[in-house]
């Protein structure tokens, strides 16, 4: 499965052991008088998940945004599978298989799960839109991430359940031969069992080859799902350490206090960041 | 052609169902009763309610209502209503509205007479000028809603002031423009041959029967789950039936005096009506731009994420729904055989949006289809036929219409909790 999955996902199997899928050098982003990123160096590999997380305002959507090409960063150099790469608009990051799902989903309730997989890179013979094409693909991407939960793929989206949604949303960013899926709190607003089913797809997405960026201010979700763990404190990469080797304290003590033990800024920068 | 994941990993191909008919039947029906006790009633209460009134009024006034000639006048009566709500469907679908359709069917019907009557031009070259006249209010509306952000009710009602004081000014207060022109006469006055006529129920139902086999053999081909074939086909046997019926009751004699002037067969504006049906039925519900239309509807955000141009859906979308009022408009001088100040006023707007909302077009945005604006059209044809016939009060003929509008809102809205309701 692995294997199959990295080479459709266009990614040679040593490229995705060694080399990162994402790497971001000595990021920085202002708004005005506001430094939100400071030199950030992020790094994110195919087949694993990266959780990136943060307390309120650490710029962690500024950084998503910026990878996703909302807005630009102000410095830093951008290198996707080992090429620099200028990513100015969401258009272009979609070109370079980089998909965001983002927490409000961008689902249209009206229309059903085929319609929003494919909404607006419709397929067409012609002037008619495809729809056995299309609803073909949407079966295959979903039963490809062994999505079992869903009847039929014309149900109504305002049918389904709240995990349901997630699942069509997440689904609809691997169906484009995507590299790099970032989702952003997608257990945010689910219940228990279907948290579950979202982190099991979460951690399939990484299992087929694709790179992972997890944002969650769940550190059991985060604890349980993630390879890497990315920790921003005030618009600092304090810390980019192996799930395994922390605990979830010490994820929470990065976060808010930008440091732990050994981890994260030294003690006087640490200061230096609040004032 | 682009490989997913999941097609290299070839997980998965769905079985092609092997269910008995029977049983898919059965779940076919039990997923309607689902869908209408999820909020989702569509049609449905346009249909129970014309038909309701249809023998309500016939009981109540057998020698006038249910007569040959007076199902003709219905026709003639709502066609102008129909083309208007087929428009304003395109307009709520986005969630917005267009309170000028009346009076831009009745600046089309205007320029058109203008044109024709005093200027002398060929009916062809006036009509088409009529028709780019609403294109380009239409254009004019969008350009305001989408780049402005000006609520569409504020604009339309704008434009509703201000049409009326275009019409008045090209016609001076009180003139009347009279229609000559044979052509354009025809359109509402004429029927076709009754041999003519069922050569247009052959082409409909044959062509839609064509269309409903297509699409299960490519869906079969392609190994999709295909449902009871029992259902569609049920749909192409109610629709030969209910044309059918159309066409033998157009097809008797219904004039006064047949042997002054025979009149059989069924109007021209049917088949017209029919044709408009199908193209923009098929943009809605075929096209890309149809999917982007329902898509702005339904989540605009969404829709803007996904790479869709919003604005230029929105511009289209409003110069669609003026330009099939124009084409209303036409319809209206073609019945008058003449234009006036008023032609396009009074209930015409109130109507229009009446048979969109009627049929089940949602208010809202994001639900609706350009058939809801016939069968809607057609509920308030009946109203507004049938009422005059029981009582000659005005004020009680306003009163009923105008709660009849006011009931069709309140199914939408109910609909639309309960939809929210069942939704997860």
């Amino acid at each position: 499965m692995t294997t199959d999955a990295a080479t459709a996902s266009g990614l040679s199997p040593t490229l995705a052991e060694n080399e990162p899928l994402l790497s971001l050098r000595g990021i920085n982003k202002s708004f005005g008088v506001i430094h939100v990123l400071k030199d950030v160096d992020f790094d994110c590999y195919a087949g694993k998940v990266t959780a990136l997380v943060g307390d309120n305002g650490a710029g962690k959507s500024t950084l998503i945004k910026g990878i996703a090409g909302i807005y630009p960063f102000d410095s830093g150099s951008y290198v996707f599978q080992g090429e620099e790469v200028h990513v100015h608009s969401p258009k272009a990051a979609s070109a370079l298989g980089i998909e965001v799902v983002y927490q409000d989903l961008a689902l249209c309730d009206n229309l059903d799960v085929v319609h929003n997989m494919f909404l607006g890179r419709e397929l067409k013979t012609g002037l008619t839109l495809d729809e056995t094409t299309m609803e073909r693909r949407a079966t295959e991407t979903l039963s490809g991430l062994s999505v079992r939960t869903l009847k039929s793929v014309r149900t109504q989206v305002s049918r389904l359940s709240g995990g349901q949604r997630q699942t069509v949303a997440i689904a609809r960013a691997v169906l484009w031969n995507s590299k790099l899926v970032i989702l952003d709190e997608p257990t945010a607003a689910l219940g228990v069992a279907q948290t579950e089913q979202v982190l099991q797809l979460v951690r399939r997405l990484a299992d087929s080859g694709l790179g992972v960026i997890l944002i969650s201010h769940n550190m059991n979700d985060v604890m349980q799902v993630s390879d890497t763990i990315a920790a921003l404190y005030l618009g600092q990469l304090v810390a980019h350490v192996r799930a395994q080797d922390v605990n979830n304290s010490q994820v929470v003590e990065l976060i808010t206090a930008g440091r732990s033990g050994d981890l994260g800024l030294p003690p006087e920068a640490a200061k230096e960041a609040v004032a | 052609m682009t490989t997913t994941t999941a097609e290299v990993t070839g997980a998965g191909t769905p079985e092609p169902e092997h269910e008995s008919t029977g049983a898919t039947l059965r779940s076919a029906i039990s997923d309607y009763f689902a869908k209408l006790r999820g909020g989702d009633v569509g049609a449905l209460p346009a249909v129970l309610g014309f038909v309701a009134l249809v023998i309500l009024f016939s009981a109540l006034r057998p020698d006038t209502f249910a007569t040959r000639l007076n199902w003709a006048n219905l026709l003639n009566q709502s066609a102008a209503v129909i083309f208007i709500a087929m428009g304003l469907v395109f307009v709520l679908l986005l969630g917005e509205i267009d309170l000028s359709a009346g009076f831009t069917a009745g600046t089309s019907a205007v320029i058109l007479a203008v044109l024709m009557t005093q200027q002398g031009w060929s009916w062809y070259t006036a009509a088409v000028v009529a028709l780019l006249a609403g294109a380009a209010i239409g254009l004019a509306i969008g350009m305001l809603v989408a780049w402005l952000g000006i609520p569409s009710f504020v604009v339309t009602l704008a434009a509703f002031l201000a049409l009326q004081g275009v019409m008045l000014a090209i016609i001076g207060s009180g003139g009347t423009i009279p229609i000559r022109d044979e052509t354009i006469l025809k359109i509402m006055n004429n029927q076709m041959s009754p041999t003519l006529s069922w050569a247009m129920w052959v082409v409909v139902v044959v062509g839609y029967a064509l269309v409903v086999l297509l699409g299960l053999r490519s869906r079969r081909a392609a190994g999709l789950p295909v449902g009871s074939p029992v259902l569609p086909l049920l749909r192409v046997l109610v629709l030969a039936v209910l044309l059918g019926a159309v066409v033998v009751l157009f097809n008797q004699e219904r004039s006064i005096n047949p042997a002054l002037k025979s009149l059989k067969g069924v109007p021209v504006i049917v088949p017209v009506t029919v044709a408009f049906v199908v193209v923009l039925t098929f943009v809605l519900s075929r096209t890309s731009f149809g999917r982007h239309v329902y898509a702005v509807g339904g989540n605009a955000e969404a829709a803007r994420r996904a790479g869709i141009n919003v604005n230029r859906v929105k511009i289209a979308c409003f110069m669609i729904g003026s330009t099939l009022a124009a084409f209303g408009g036409i319809l209206l001088a073609s019945r008058d055989n003449s234009v006036s100040p008023s032609t396009g006023g009074a209930q015409t707007l109130l109507y229009a949006v009446g048979a969109a909302v009627i049929g089940g077009t949602s208010l809202f945005g994001g639900k609706g289809r350009v058939i809801d604006a016939i069968v809607g059209g057609l509920v308030v044809a009946v109203i507004a036929n049938g009422l005059p016939l029981i009582t000659q009060k005005s004020e009680i003929q306003f009163i009923i219409t105008g709660l009849v509008l006011l009931l069709a809102a309140v199914v939408d809205a109910l609909s639309r909790r309960r939809a929210a309701v069942t939704g997860r």
